[in-house]
């Protein structure tokens, strides 16, 4: 290997002292001063370049990235509370019009969040390929040989043998290739190398993120969500017509969805009775009959908070459950005019909950006109007395609907959409009694109310279940996960691994004795190198053993150890090495 | 359902909230008792501190003032290295460090050398094994009383992860690391964390929402409470060395430091061991910390129907793993190691500290039940 590499060196200092020795033992890249390009835009174009696969900038990258994460932490989000950015637009009408301008509703949909993650992946990119390249390169070629003077490496040993320089050159050979180095005989050295899996799982670490990306990414465009309520015995079929409501990313498409069916045959949930957490559910499930595609067979499934059923890509989820009252209503006549159970939604968690009956044709007046009926109730599945407008508990233990009826024009006519939970009253009048006051009235299961003039009757007959479930599919989070994980081994061998060079040079000295000298050098001064090294010139010093000290044969540059340090009992445990070698 | 074995029933449940809330009052008990044995032990660190400033130590100093000299000498520093087997004599192993970098050698510890000060010392760790013993017992009988892992609060996530703090610190001790200076810094902050959690944070003992009940939970929560531990440790240990390394610097600048200075901080290791402790335990644990993210991932994605959705807390868990990545990047980066780094190291922490007090108190998210 030649000095004209342009790999990191551990430091200028060294540079003169180790030449190639110490280069290339990473392959990070080499940090260069933000010089000022050549005029030209190809100047322009690769300083550009350069500075943005550089270290520091991949550095202030990460750090924006960081930063740029926090407003969309403590900013509603259109992403995850639509409601409660609505209500801060309100509140400051202002500062709302300014995070607008600035996307901070949604910051990580964002032109600036895309921008910053956008240009670190390519700067990541950008430095994983040429990493790539120059580690193949490394693998190819041979650890660099051995520098002039080893006495300049952190961690050095020599003795003096009686044996033969070949011998102890093989017998290094051996040693190290025992130990997994790679290892080959460089003139009068044996130069070894050993630890390369660090560099294997940083760049897979490195890619892996790249993978992660992708596969979020992905995610993102191809997702689709979407949430239906289903009463208990009844069913659904994953098809976009029957969904209450449906998201989907940009490149989804309806042929998407994965085709299977289930009913809700059950729904069973029993909460705390006492103590703070009065309330708080304890078992949460629905019990499901589930087929795949159009001829499948029926299977059965239990369906809890984190435990969603999963069919192929997609996966069910329980999201939400509630009361559904079985109203029926009939007219002046007797005849029925409606009769279905209708689903409250939840207000509180003790499942204080609202709903709305209409009556959309059917009903005829006491007149015998025809007219449209709707009914907002009020749904508390246990009554306590003294808490008139909130349940006390979630379970159906003493019911009362409460039901306020009006008359008129509901409005659907008018090609409006209307939510089914929302009663437009600007053409409806609300029912009155022979006082003038305001029809309104607890009911509890099978008890009836009156309308006024003999207008109908409408009667609560019973209680159903229902329960919410959220249809997500994903494509891509196997993806994402396998890149998880390949990130964690990664990273976890770029950390732990150490990569690490040796030398062994054995050379005549001027006596005819053969002088040994062995060093070693790692990425970061580590404890690790010296006592590795410490252990090789061990065994091999056993293979080679020592012969007199010749009196001038002391290397300038080390101090000489008073003969209480030989004793390898008296410390156990070398001190660590202070300070981490600047790698560049 | 007989009346009779509804009746059965009942009283069984009755008789095990018995049991559970006796198991509660254990734990409250035994948390209680953990502190006043951290006190004790906070004393006892005190005065190892204390003793240890009779003794003059001026080991930095001295190394720093005698620089110029030890330069023209040789900068290494030697150790031996002995094989494995008993040979009389050996090859030793020259360790030099690299050039530019200060040779200090490491502050002997609080005790400073002085032989009452290393008893108080050795008092002070055996006080903080027996808190630590006591409280693990408390945080097992909480865990016993609502029959599930102790993580289901604040309060419990709060004697939990002291605990495992301490439990560290006790095993690198225990592996023979040099980490005895450590001792008085986190015994402290173990005394504020746990007065937090029984005067503010205390919730009675209970079990779990649904949205909890999940092995992730175990795994997931376990090692998000041994990566803060661990996090938690660095950063102790990065801020001694942000004092030590000024300090190193005033002196090999020819400046004086306070005579508090001189004495406290003398005794912790050199700013590079220092250094390289914070490093080491960071780069250790932080495979672990993106593990935990990855784990809570999943569970998200069991829980609430999409892995990632940028709650609150995943925003600052996320947060928090790219501080720590540029604190890992800086350590590569020229011009960004030492310091700069190091300062890094303390907003990744902060990040983390703010993940988990800031965001359970004043952001609310899907994690918010984290019972404050
Ligand atoms: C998505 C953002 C990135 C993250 C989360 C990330 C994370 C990490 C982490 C945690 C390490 C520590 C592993 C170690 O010290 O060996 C590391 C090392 C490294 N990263 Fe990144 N990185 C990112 C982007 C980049 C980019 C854009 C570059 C190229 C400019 C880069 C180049 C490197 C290099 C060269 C190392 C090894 C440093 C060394 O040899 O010590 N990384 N990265």
């Amino acid at each position: 290997m030649s000095k004209t590499t342009t790999d990191a060196t551990p430091n200028a200092a060294d540079d003169q002292d180790l030449g190639a020795a110490g280069s290339q033992l990473s392959t990070a890249p080499k940090e260069d001063a933000p010089n000022l390009p050549a005029l030209g835009v190809i100047g322009w174009a690769r300083w550009f370049w350069r500075q943005l696969t550089s270290m520091r900038v991949a550095l202030l990258l990460l750090l924006l990235l960081a930063l740029g994460a926090i407003p969309g932490s403590l900013i509603p989000q259109t992403g995850t509370d639509e409601t409660k950015v609505a209500d801060f637009r309100t509140a400051h009408p202002t500062l709302g019009d300014v995070y607008d301008k600035l996307g901070l509703f949604h910051v990580y949909s964002s032109v600036w969040f895309s921008a910053v993650y956008i240009l670190l992946f390519v700067s990541l990119i950008g430095c994983i390929v040429p990493r790539t390249w120059q580690f193949v390169g490394q693998l190819r070629s041979r650890p660099p040989g051995a520098p002039k003077r080893l006495t300049r490496l952190p961690a050095y040993t020599t003795w003096r043998t009686e044996a033969e320089p070949e011998d102890v050159r093989e017998a290094a050979l051996t040693l190290l290739k025992k130990r997994r180095f790679r290892a080959h005989v460089a003139g009068d050295a044996i130069a070894a190398e050993k630890g390369y899996l660090r560099e294997v799982g940083n760049l897979a670490f490195h890619i892996a993120l790249i993978v992660m990306l992708i596969a979020f990414a992905w995610g993102q465009l191809f997702k689709s969500e979407g949430n239906k309520l289903i009463l208990e015995g009844d069913g659904f079929s994953n098809t976009l017509t029957q969904y209450d409501d449906f998201k989907s990313g940009n490149l989804f498409s309806n042929d998407d969805l994965v085709p299977f069916s289930f009913t809700l045959d059950d729904f069973y949930g029993t909460y705390e009775t006492s103590g703070p957490n009065k309330g708080t559910p304890r078992v949460y499930q629905a019990t499901v009959d589930y087929s795949v595609g159009a001829y499948g067979k029926d299977k059965k499934s239990v369906i809890k908070v984190n435990e969603p059923l999963e069919i192929g890509d997609s996966k069910v989820y329980l999201t939400a459950h509630g009361y559904a009252p079985v109203i029926k209503i009939r007219d002046g006549k007797g005849k029925v005019v409606y009769d279905d159970a209708v689903p409250m939604l939840p207000l509180d968690s003790n499942v204080t909950s609202t709903g709305v009956v209409k009556v959309l044709d059917g009903y005829k007046n006491a007149q015998g006109v025809r007219e449209q009926l709707g009914v907002s109730a009020f749904f508390l599945p246990t009554y306590t007395k003294g808490s008139e407008t909130a349940s006390t508990f979630p379970a159906l233990l003493n019911p009362v609907l409460n039901l306020t009826p009006y008359y008129g024009d509901l409005g659907v006519d008018s090609g409006i959409p209307q939510s089914v939970y929302q009663l437009n009253k600007t053409h409806m009048k609300q029912f009155k009694d022979a006082q003038g006051k305001d029809v309104r009235e607890n009911l509890r299961p099978g008890e009836s109310m009156k309308l006024p003039n003999g207008a109908g009757t409408i009667s609560y007959e019973g209680t159903k279940e229902w329960a919410n479930f959220q249809v997500t599919q994903q494509p891509g989070s196997t993806w994402a996960l396998a890149g998880a994980l390949a990130a964690i081994f990664g990273l976890a061998a770029s950390l732990f691994i150490q990569r690490r060079r040796v030398w062994v040079r054995a050379v005549k000295g001027a006596d005819g004795v053969t002088v040994v000298e062995m060093a070693g050098l790692g990425r970061s001064e580590s404890a690790k190198v010296p006592e590795e090294l410490g252990d090789l010139a061990g065994i091999l010093y056993d293979l080679a053993p020592g012969a007199p000290e010749a009196p001038d044969a002391e290397e300038p540059g080390t101090e000489k150890l008073g003969p209480e340090h030989t004793d390898p009992h008296t410390h156990p445990h070398p001190p660590v090495v202070p300070a981490e070698r600047p790698e560049k | 359902m007989t009346l009779a074995a509804v009746t059965d029933l009942a009283g069984a449940t009755n008789l095990a909230a018995a049991t559970n809330e006796s198991l509660a009052n254990l734990s409250n008990t035994l948390i209680y008792s953990a502190m006043a044995v951290y006190t004790l032990a906070f004393f006892a660190y005190i005065a190892e501190w204390l003793f240890g400033s009779r003794s003059k130590v001026g080991r930095t100093a001295a190394a720093l003032t005698a620089e110029a000299k030890a330069k023209a000498k040789a900068p290494a520093v030697t150790v031996t290295k002995g094989g494995s087997t008993a040979v009389l004599e050996r090859p030793q192993v020259v360790v030099r460090s690299a050039a530019g970098s200060r040779d200090v050698p490491d502050g002997p510890g609080a005790h400073g050398g002085d032989e009452q000060g290393d008893l108080y010392g050795r008092i002070a760790i055996s006080l903080t094994v027996l808190a630590f013993l006591v409280e693990l017992a408390g945080v097992i009988a909480r865990a016993a009383s609502v029959e599930r892992a102790p993580w289901g609060n604040m309060y419990e996530f709060n004697i939990t992860f002291s605990t495992v703090a301490v439990g560290v610190y006790l095993s690198l001790l225990a592996l023979k690391k040099n980490v005895r200076w450590l001792g008085l810094f986190l015994i402290t902050t173990v005394l504020l964390d746990l007065g937090l959690a029984v005067t503010v944070l205390y919730t009675a003992s209970d079990q779990l929402v649904p949205a909890l009940h999940s092995y992730w939970l175990y795994i997931h929560v376990s090692t998000a409470i041994f990566c803060g531990a661990v996090f938690y440790v660095g950063a102790v240990a990065t801020i001694l060395y942000l004092f030590k390394d000024s300090y190193e610097n005033k002196l090999a600048t020819g400046g004086t430091p306070g005579r508090f200075a001189n004495s406290v901080l003398d005794r912790l290791p050199a700013s590079a061991s220092l250094d390289k402790f914070a490093y080491r335990v960071n780069a250790a644990v932080f495979p672990l910390w993106t593990f935990t993210i990855i784990a809570g991932a999943i569970w998200a994605g069991d829980a609430w129907g999409r892995y990632w959705g940028w709650d609150p807390k995943e925003t600052w868990s996320f947060i928090t793993w790219v501080a720590y990545a540029g604190y890992l990047h800086a350590r590569a980066t020229a011009g960004w190691k030492g310091r700069k780094a190091a300062y890094l190291a303390l907003i990744a922490f902060g990040c983390w500290l703010f993940n988990y007090y800031g965001v359970n108190i004043f952001v609310s998210g899907k994690h918010s039940y984290a019972g404050v």
